[in-house]
């Protein structure tokens, strides 16, 4: 490469990171256009899937930026996103007012997560999958040791207004959810762009280079859980509205294993990837069950979409030459080949 | 140089990591019951042509042949069985076992597997340690231990990396002492890598001077001592 | 005090159960550095084709040995067919890997079987029987002791006493010199793998009858107070382990008899975390571990 070519991309890429500035923004709202067109244009039940999938990115993105851009892997998210929809559907019981509950849910999701971050700061590998793990085997079961509040296996109802004017109640859902959804992406398309996602990236290389740097590795460590954290809540919280209930059985651990499943698969540490991963995981069950209803076969009915949720899962690891890591910086490691 | 009684037989070895090579063209051999000394700079490719010589890193291109059989291919478990044997750089002993589970490591593919008085009554410094964990041991007793277990496994070939590396030099010159004994005794032949010139040429019959992954000269031990221009340009003394 | 004898014999058969499959976990982590999140799916599937032979034959002791056999060639196939070809430069690939795992087996089992709890029948009765007017144990809790003590006898007589268990600890400590020694590292590695899932699935012939039953998920909380029990002896000691698992066999077996049953999940958790935040390294690994 010559000089004036070198000279010539440095000057691309400089413009091309004053446009990127605007990209999230841009993003953003294009996307909740095509959204709204969207929900006039499907039926009923697609208006209600995307809704779930607008629920599951507001997870996933928080998600993949504490795994791919962060380092930290969380086996635990199903369980704070049971704790965000037990949040709401106890405020909603005593006082139905959906947006301060929802509010209401990310507060104590954060909290919740800033427990387990704290303790999962001073962890690493393994160690961190086993507590995050016990985590979201453990939650669940919560719901009997207190059952009062609670109700055990039952779960609770959530109760809600019926939405206003003469929209129906599956367009409705599709707003609340993809505004969580949109808001989410937004705030943490920022947030990675600017000093915490640099320190975020810093940790995940190399901590002591990190610490070296002045980067506060416990503290950004943390801050990342927390963040996810409060994502996780605010899509727990999504679910409720769109399920009217909430119960144990809804945040199973194979909830936060498909969540690791679709950001994996979508490409660790990217939002457009969380996006592709919060769309499998309605597509592919969906798609699995019009195969068992199809054979109709009790047995295959869910289980055909874990079956296939590991297969893809173990397949894109071994693939992937570099597993987890050639997904995350794609770029470097084919610059690095090529310098051999 | 090389002649029909040759052990070990090297032709046009090119070998490396990755794609670019360390090691080019490299011709070499070495008879049964010689000790060749491979002498050079850091980096000059030493320890890349042990390691390639016990299947540790493939061969890019050329010829190993030992005993009359091609090298190429076969794995590096199974060197041992055709009687290399290779102590790596740094010692290489199984820090969390004991003396004696190293050495029996050493013998284990033997049938049936012989006591290992032998190798003790060659190192008695290790006879009396023989319950001590690896990582127990001083670093001149780990290198009798390395020794010790690649001659339990009975070669007919050892390559050696470095046994000097941070040792006393009257450690050292024991080493090289035991070495000839060795080869006088046994018809062991040693392919030795050293930066400790003098000593390694002082029971070496052979040297051979690696520059860049070339072989930039090779003489009889003695003749390459008293070789000052050959010494200044490549070893530095 | 009659109540808190027969809790401490409970618990101790608990515990043991917990030893064998913590010692499992062990096995695995020593050859490969890897925590086999999958351990707990594996041994419920080689328990579901053991309890279908025995239920097929009419033999119990047919469908257990069927089950132990199978685990070997579960451990085997897994490290060859797919734990050999992860790359193991950032620990979380080889922690996702076996998640995948888990999915596909929870998802064949419930294919197959389906998701109802099915019965698994003990070998011998689990009425505890009473020593001196005071009911300590059932005889299904001696088969439980002597299984788990004939295991931890076997595999110290493997790795202290035969080659093939001291090449296994030379591969598993340093895989390029042992090579150079002439041990074949990889197959060391697949009869790690190998024996190491045979030993969870008779933690899970031995866990699954005291339970609910066979289900795809039977062994979740199981894996957990494994793993707790694992790091509580440190994962890189067997004879933690197997201490880890006693204690944490007793610890849940007491708070599930005086607090109630309901409450010792919360406990297995406290307790992982309390291990984890206070003696990472585990209370008999000399290593340091905890970010290995």
């Amino acid at each position: 490469m010559t000089i004036v070519e070198r000279l010539a991309t440095t000057t691309k890429n400089r413009q091309k990171s004053r446009q990127n500035r605007f990209v999230p923004l841009a993003g953003v709202l294009v996307g909740a256009a095509v959204i709204v067109v969207l929900t006039y244009t499907l039926p009923p039940f697609r208006n209600y899937q995307l809704a779930t999938i607008g629920a599951y990115l507001c997870v996933t993105a928080g998600l993949t930026v504490l795994t791919g851009l962060n380092g930290q892997l969380s086996l635990g998210h199903g369980a704070l996103m049971a704790t965000g929809a037990y949040t709401l559907a106890l405020w909603q019981d005593r006082f139905n007012l959906l947006l301060p509950g929802i509010v209401l849910a990310v507060v104590v999701t954060t909290l919740a997560g800033g427990v387990i971050g704290l303790a999962a700061a001073r962890l690493r590998g393994p160690y961190l999958a086993g507590l995050t793990l016990a985590v979201a085997v453990v939650v669940p079961s919560i719901t009997s040791t207190f059952d009062n509040t609670f109700n055990s296996d039952q779960g609770l109802s959530v109760a809600l207004n019926p939405p206003p004017g003469v929209i129906p109640v599956e367009q409705w859902q599709v707003w609340i959810c993809w505004a969580g959804a949109l808001l989410t992406v937004l705030f943490l398309a920022y947030l990675v762009r600017g000093r915490f996602g640099r320190d975020m990236r810093a940790v995940r290389d190399d901590e002591t280079a990190a610490k070296l740097a002045g980067v506060g590795v416990a503290r950004t460590q943390v801050l990342a859980f927390v963040v996810s954290a409060a994502c996780a809540g605010l899509s727990g919280a999504l679910f409720a509205v769109l399920a009217q209930s909430v119960s144990p059985g809804a945040f199973p651990l194979t909830l936060s294993l498909f969540l690791v499943m679709a950001i994996v698969i979508g490409g660790l540490g990217r939002l457009t990837g969380a996006l592709i991963g919060a769309f499998l995981l309605v597509a592919l069950p969906s798609v699995a069950q019009s195969i068992a209803e199809d054979a109709g076969s009790q047995h295959l009915e869910g289980n055909l979409a874990l079956t296939f949720f590991g297969v893809v899962l173990v397949v894109v690891m071994l693939a992937a030459p570099g597993g987890l890591a050639s997904m995350k910086f794609p770029r470097k490691i084919r610059k690095q080949k090529g310098q051999e | 140089m090389s002649n029909a009684g040759d052990l070990l037989k090297v032709e046009g070895l090119t070998a490396g990591y990755g794609a670019a090579p360390v090691l080019h063209e490299v011709t070499l051999s070495v008879g049964a019951g010689r000790i060749v000394a491979v002498l050079g700079a850091n980096g000059a490719g030493k320890t890349t042509l042990l390691r390639t010589l016990s299947g540790l890193l493939p061969l890019a291109a050329g010829r190993v042949m030992f005993d009359g059989l091609d090298l190429r291919g076969v794995k590096v478990e199974k060197m041992v069985r055709h009687g290399i044997a290779h102590v790596p750089e740094g010692r290489g002993v199984v820090t969390e076992l004991t003396v004696d589970e190293n050495l029996r490591l050493g013998g284990l593919w033997r049938k049936p597997r012989e006591p290992l008085d032998e190798i003790y009554d060659l190192f008695p410094a290790l006879a009396q340690r023989k319950n001590h964990l690896g990582h127990q041991l001083s670093g001149g007793e780990r290198q009798m231990l390395a020794i010790g277990r690649a001659l339990a496994a009975k070669p007919r070939l050892l390559l050696l990396d470095e046994p000097s590396l941070g040792l006393a030099p009257k450690i050292t010159s024991q080493i090289m002492g035991l070495l000839r004994d060795l080869r006088d005794r046994t018809g062991l032949a040693v392919l030795l890598v050293e930066q400790n010139v003098r000593s390694a040429l002082s029971i070496a019959d052979e040297g051979i001077v690696l520059n860049l992954g070339r072989i930039a000269a090779r003489e009889k031990a003695d003749k390459l001592a008293d070789d000052a221009d050959l010494r200044h340009a490549y070893l530095g003394f | 005090m009659d109540r808190f004898l027969y809790l401490t014999f409970d618990g101790l058969s608990r515990g043991a159960v917990y030893a064998a499959f913590a010692l499992a976990l062990v096995l695995i982590w020593r050859a490969a550095r890897i925590v086999n999140f999958a351990q707990g799916a594996m041994a419920v599937a080689t328990a579901y084709v053991g309890y279908s032979v025995a239920s097929a034959t009419g033999s119990y002791w047919l469908g257990f040995v069927v089950a132990i056999a199978g685990g070997l060639v579960l451990g085997a196939v897994v490290e060859r067919v797919v734990m050999r070809f992860v790359d193991h430069s950032s620990p979380l690939n080889g922690v996702v890997v076996a998640l995948g795992l888990v999915l596909i087996i929870q998802g064949v089992l419930g294919m197959i079987y389906g998701n109802d709890y099915r019965p698994a029948e003990a070998p011998f009765s689990r009425d505890a029987f009473q020593i001196g007017g005071v009911t300590l144990l059932s005889r299904f809790d001696l088969f439980v002791f002597g299984a788990v003590g004939a295991v931890v006898v076997l595999l110290t007589l493997l790795f202290t006493r035969t080659s093939t268990g001291l090449r296994m600890r030379a591969a598993a400590f340093a895989p390029d010199v042992s090579r150079l020694l002439g041990v074949p590292v990889g197959g060391m590695l697949t009869l790690g793998w190998a024996l190491a899932a045979a030993v969870g699935s008779l933690a899970g012939m031995l866990v699954i009858p005291t339970e609910l039953g066979l289900h795809p998920n039977a062994m979740d909380l199981l894996f957990i107070s494994a793993f707790t029990a694992a790091v509580l002896g440190g994962l890189d000691s067997p004879v933690g382990a197997v201490v880890g698992g006693l204690v944490v066999g007793l610890l849940l077996t007491y708070v599930s008899g005086y607090l109630g049953a309901n409450v010792a999940p919360m406990a297995v958790l406290i307790l992982l975390v309390v291990v984890l935040l206070s003696r990472p390294d585990g209370l008999f690994s000399k290593a340091k571990a905890r970010t290995a």
